[in-house]
């Protein structure tokens, strides 16, 4: 009733003058204060702990660009890369395998997952290394024919190990997300007469993408860390580098810590990287965007200096 | 409009039936939804079909194109089987690819749109003439900037589904359709998924679309379209042809009672 009242009231008044701003005393947030004072009181405690310790920290900036170390992060992105690559293949056929109306084909796909989820990936790599004691020879017929132990050298059991392990995770993401697109897709699209494959590349798996980008950039963070397990098979890689100069040269725990900044770096790119991929394959679900923190940045400096004021 | 449509109907008149069902039967699993469908819609004519919900009568519009298979009787679009080849006297199923081609001369429009929500208006609708019959992209575009036009959205053809109102999105999914030049459009109640004030833009599309002469079958709760635009129309109910006629005559003196009872109730 009331608010019948107010609205006659204004309506033929023509536009109402601007209200008067609020003035008003901000809400104190007290515990922001408090839990800044305790952050801060740690990283220094944490720091002197650390700067103070037995740790050569000239050591690390020294041997950041050593021969031997960007050997092995070269060894680690390259494995990371390609078992990434048969995964992510591996994962979409085992995906479209599974939706398949032909029952052998979804049961194949259906094992495969279960026996590469259902066992550790560190054993799978110890058993690749070992798969000598099965088969002596490989012996693809006319082509190749070599001791098993020379054909499966580290790099590969390493690439076999985690490239297929990860396909069974990939496979699940996938079929999520190709199970996420609307039925309404594919009839349209067929009554468009256009083909199952068709339909399939230029139709459902783009709007799949949606759904399997994000667990997918978490797979490849992942898959850069997980590669340290390839040590079990005696790959080269970052921290098996890391492991041996620190040996060799007495700087055991800072090659470690090395190797950490390394990941930490690896990992970092990845994520700027899988950011911008998802907004690409955001495009037409949402009427507008995010900003980019690119362009929040430049937002808050130019607009936001009162709002930063009333929170502090 | 009325002028070209009624010369354009005496010359299709003659023709063999565009769409023709004898004894169609379609069950899923243990539910018999449709039990025995009879009935013919001739060339260049707007076929309505109206009844309660649950009657058949998307089911029946997807078996046209084979989204859905018939379990018993005949149906055939223009003279040839629908999803099956008849060789001597015995029937068999096409293969995939086949039964892909056959719907590329039939348009279907959804209640629910279904537009590709990563593409853009004008990419929607040239997506089928470039992917499926390999026009080349500067044809295709052409051809869907004048099919955009058509439906009053050439200011639309760079949005996304999701920029644009239910209204607008229906009307690039009749553009869309349009573009694979069908001899036949379904639309399966293209309006109740609509606000009520974006209803007439789509149904002047379709006006529009009848008075060129082409062939319909619109499944739709508009009585009104039905009795201006409406060539025949068919009442539905629990998966039989209850009764069928000109729309003014079913509309406005209906014989059966569960035809009185269905208007009734929408009227
Ligand atoms: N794929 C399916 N599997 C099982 N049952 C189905 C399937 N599709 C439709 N049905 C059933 O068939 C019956 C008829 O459905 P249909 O969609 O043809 O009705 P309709 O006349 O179009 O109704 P409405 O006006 O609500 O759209 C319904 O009872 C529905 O539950
Ligand atoms: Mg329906």
């Amino acid at each position: 009733m009331s608010v019948d009242v107010d609205k006659s009231d204004r309506s033929p008044a023509g536009p109402p003058p601007p209200p008067p701003s609020i003035k008003a005393i901000p809400v104190r947030h007290y515990g922001r204060w408090v839990a800044a004072v305790v952050v801060i009181a740690v990283i220094v405690l944490l720091g002197r702990a650390f700067a103070t310790g037995n740790v050569n920290w000239d050591a690390i900036p020294e041997y950041l660009f050593n021969a031997d170390i960007l050997k092995g992060l070269r060894n680690t992105l390259l494995i990371t890369l390609l078992s990434m690559i048969i995964g992510i293949v591996l994962g979409v056929i085992l995906a479209v395998m599974r939706q398949s109306k032909n029952p052998v084909t979804s049961t194949v796909a259906w094992f495969y997952v279960w026996f590469f989820r259902g066992t550790p990936v560190y054993v799978q790599l110890f058993l690749w290394f070992n798969l000598g004691l099965v088969f002596q020879y490989i012996d693809i017929m006319p082509i190749y024919k070599d001791e098993w132990s020379d054909f499966m050298t580290p790099f590969l059991c390493a690439l076999l190990g985690l490239g297929l392990n990860e396909a069974a995770y990939m496979a699940e993401i996938c079929r999520a997300g190709l199970n996420a697109v609307d039925e309404g897709q594919t009839e349209a699209a067929h009554a468009l007469g256009m083909s199952h494959g068709k339909t399939l590349r230029r139709i459902i798996v783009p709007q799949a993408m949606r759904v399997i980008v994000p667990p997918t950039g978490n797979e490849v963070i992942n898959m850069l860390k997980t590669s340290s397990l390839v040590i079990a098979v005696q790959y080269y890689d970052l921290l098996q580098a890391a492991q041996n100069v620190g040996r060799d040269s007495g700087v055991v725990v800072e090659m470690l810590i090395l190797a950490a900044a390394w990941y930490l770096i690896a990992t970092t790119v990845l994520s700027i990287g899988q950011y911008y991929l998802e907004r690409y394959y955001a495009r037409g679900s949402s009427r507008q965007l995010p900003p980019t923190p690119l362009q929040r940045a430049k937002a808050k400096l130019s607009g936001g200096f009162h709002r930063a004021g009333g929170a502090a | 409009m009325t002028t070209t449509k009624s010369t354009s109907k005496t010359a299709g008149t003659s023709g063999a039936p565009m769409v023709k069902a004898e004894g169609v039967h379609k069950s899923f699993g243990p539910a018999h939804i449709l039990k025995g469908i009879d009935l013919e819609v001739a060339p260049q004519e707007v076929f309505c079909l109206i009844g309660p919900s649950g009657s058949g009568k998307s089911t029946f519009l997807r078996c046209i194109n084979h989204l859905e298979k018939v379990n018993a009787g005949r149906l055939s679009v223009d003279g040839e089987l629908v999803g099956y080849r008849e060789h001597n006297g015995k029937l068999y199923e096409l293969r995939d690819r086949e039964v892909a081609a056959r719907r590329r001369d039939i348009g279907m429009v959804f209640q629910r749109f279904n537009l590709f929500p990563h593409m853009t208006a004008i990419e929607n609708v040239m997506e089928a003439p470039v992917q499926v019959k390999g026009e080349s992209r500067s044809a295709a575009r052409e051809r869907a900037t004048k099919l955009l036009d058509r439906v009053g959205l050439s200011d639309k053809a760079a949005g996304y589904p999701s920029q644009l109102s239910g209204g607008q999105q229906q009307r690039v999914a009749i553009a869309r359709a349009l573009a694979m030049e069908p001899k036949l459009m379904l639309f399966d109640e293209p309006t109740s998924a609509l606000d009520p004030e974006l209803v007439g833009d789509v149904l002047d599309v379709m006006k529009d679309l009848a008075a060129d002469g082409m062939t319909m079958v619109v499944v739709t709760h508009e009585m009104g379209f039905a009795r201006e635009v409406g060539d025949s129309l068919v009442f539905m109910d629990d998966g039989v042809v209850v009764e069928s006629g000109h729309p003014r005559e079913v509309l406005g003196n209906p014989q059966h009672e569960r035809t009185k009872s269905f208007l009734s109730k929408v009227l």
